[in-house]
This record gives C-alpha cells, structure tokens and sequence, in this order.
C-alpha cells in the first residue's frame, strides 16, 4: 500500500484572515488619551478645628453667581479673559515686608514682578485664592474660571522657571518642580461650599 | 528583429510571501492597544468643556469615570452615571468601594476619579459628588476636559 503523505493545509487565506481582523481592530481602536484639570480635594475636616484667621489682603476672592457673572475681591465685575491677569497681579504683588513676614518665618518675595502694593498680598506662599461659585452657576463657566486660576499659576511658575533655568517649567527636573510646587509658587485655591 | 525579442523579458514578481507577517505585525498592534468601552452610556453623551491646563491621566487602569448629563428623554435635571447604570449621589460612596476593590491595598492613594460632565450641569450636581468622595477619602479627581481654549466655553 502507498504510503500518502498528509495534505498540506492550504495556507494563501491566511493574509485575508489577519487583514480582516486587522481592520476590525483599526476601526475599533481608540488612541485619544483622557485629559482634564487635576484637582485634589481638601480631606474631610474635623467640625471642632477652628479655621485660621486670614488677612483679607491674603485672599483674592472670585465669586461666581448663577448667571454665570464673575465677580472679584466683592467689588469688580470681571469677564473670564481678564481673570488670569488680574489673578497673576495678586499672587506675584509680593507687598510683605520683612518685618511683617517675620513671625511667619518667610522672607519678603525676590522673584515677584508685582507692585508691592501693601494693600494685596504679602507674598506668594501666603496669597490664597478663595472660588465660591453658586450651585446654578454652569459646568462650562466653572472649568473656564478654574482653568484661568490654574493658568495663572502656570504662566507665573513658567515665567520663574524660564528665568531661573533657562526653561519651561513642564522641562524642569522633579526635584526643580517640586521647590517650585512648594517653594516659590504654591497654588493655593480654596473652594467653599456653593451657595444655595 | 531580435533585438526586439531580447528585450521581452518579463517582470519578476515581487515576493509577497512576508506580507502575512507584516499584517500579523500590525494586527497584534492594534490588539494590544484597543481598548474596547466598558460602558454604555445611558445619559446624553456630555459635551465636555474645553479647557488649556490640562493634564493627561496616564494609567487607565486607576481611574473610575463619573458621566454627569441630562436623560436621554430630556427630563430635566442632572443624572449621574456610575458604570452602566443611571445613579443616585448616594450611590457613589459604594461605587468608589467597588472600585477599590478591583486594586490592591498599596494603588488606592493613586485612584483618580474622572468627572465627565456636561457643560450645562451645574456646578450643584459635581459639588454634591465631591462631597460624596470626600466622605469617603477619594480625593483625587480630574474634571475631564477638551483642549482648546477656555473662553470657548462662554459665549
């Protein structure tokens, strides 16, 4: 009897099979990363702690409403396109002098490009922005209002990081970010419960 | 007249007998990069503000999605969507147990919460959420954004 050999196994069809499976797969395939603002919430407070008395010059207070309207330090009635450079002013003042920093073991403010205006605030590390937004005020308004107090840390540590190091500060080293974070410009933003 | 014959060589085919493995390469790829949506959305997909400071969230495997939107029947409200189901605010402490128990011990300072919300929700909705993850320590989040400028957002 003649030995036959098992047939082979026609293999041409192959290069159709995976070319199907490929285009299912590129059709499928989602390469968009997630992005967003990042935030970290402040953690739960004990009821009992008494919160720190702040200078009213320290705080630099945005209010939304539920018409989507800004307003600033109680008084000015602001666009969101001019937030960031009236936000920048506040933070970079610099205004505390060397006495009046003393018993907060700070030194007055060197890199601030401000007006040293004694009636806003004394230095970076102390500036806080305080955002109270109503709880009708829109998602959209709210992103856009956190986006320029976010932006205008951004731009002032760039500015500190293109002069000191020559480059942006996303290009710094972790460890030049992180005298950067907590060092020369803390960002510093306080959300208080929404109004009813 | 042979000139002309000589010339009448023909082409040789070109070899496309490493053109399976070059597919396969690329199916493989793309395998391993898909990555199919867990999902279904039960609200109106949100149209995501947009926003410049952003950053990217770098490990999908860490981060839980809340969808903040109106109903599909336009029922007025803001609805919450925790996994695949409509939600109560009182849900997402349970939801972010949940979550946590998919990670081990030592991950779950790193679990990132993505807020995905539509532009018209109110600030109400999303401070009710973070009042619900501060209660239960999950204090990371990303409000999830387009890039583009902020400005666009109000018009």
């Amino acid at each position: 009897m003649a030995r036959r050999g098992t047939p082979e196994i026609n293999a041409g069809s192959m290069a159709d099979i995976a070319f199907l499976l490929l285009i299912f797969f590129l059709v499928t395939t989602t390469m968009d990363v997630d992005t967003g603002i990042s935030r970290k919430l402040p953690e739960k407070q004990d009821p009992n702690i008494v919160p720190p008395v702040l200078k009213e010059k320290n705080v630099f207070e945005v209010n939304v409403n539920r018409n989507d309207e800004i307003l600033v330090e109680g008084d000015t009635y602001m666009k969101v396109n001019d937030l960031r450079a009236a936000a920048i002013k506040f933070i970079d003042n610099g205004g505390g002098t060397a006495e009046s920093l003393q018993k907060d073991k700070l030194t007055p403010c060197t890199w601030c490009g401000g007006d040293k205006d004694p009636a806003s605030s004394d230095h970076p590390k102390k500036a806080i922005i305080s955002l109270q937004s109503d709880r009708g005020t829109s998602y959209a308004m709210y992103i856009s209002v956190q986006n320029e107090l976010v932006g205008a840390y951004t731009d002032l540590r760039n500015k500190y990081a293109n002069k000191k190091y020559g480059k942006d500060f996303k290009d710094l080293s972790r460890a030049e970010q992180k005298i950067i974070k907590t060092d020369i410009y803390p960002q510093i933003i306080s959300e208080a419960e929404p109004t009813k | 007249m042979s000139k002309f014959q000589k010339k009448k060589k023909e082409m040789p085919a070109v070899n496309t007998a490493s053109l399976p493995d070059i597919v396969f390469m690329l199916l493989f790829f793309f395998m391993v990069t898909t990555v199919m949506r867990e999902t279904d959305l039960k609200i109106k997909k949100p149209a995501l503000p947009k926003a410049d400071q952003v950053k990217k969230l770098e490990k999908k495997s860490l981060v839980s999605y809340i969808y903040v939107g109106k109903s599909k029947d336009d029922t007025p409200g803001d609805k919450i969507q925790l996994n695949d189901r409509i939600s109560n605010v009182n849900d997402v402490p349970n939801f972010i147990f949940i979550e946590r128990r998919k990670h081990s011990e030592d991950e779950i300072p790193l679990l990132t919460t993505s807020i995905k919300a539509d532009m018209k929700a109110n600030v109400g909705t999303i401070s009710d959420i973070k009042q619900q993850l501060r209660e239960v320590n999950a204090l990371k989040i990303n409000y999830s954004t387009l890039k583009g400028s902020a400005f666009d957002n109000v018009k």
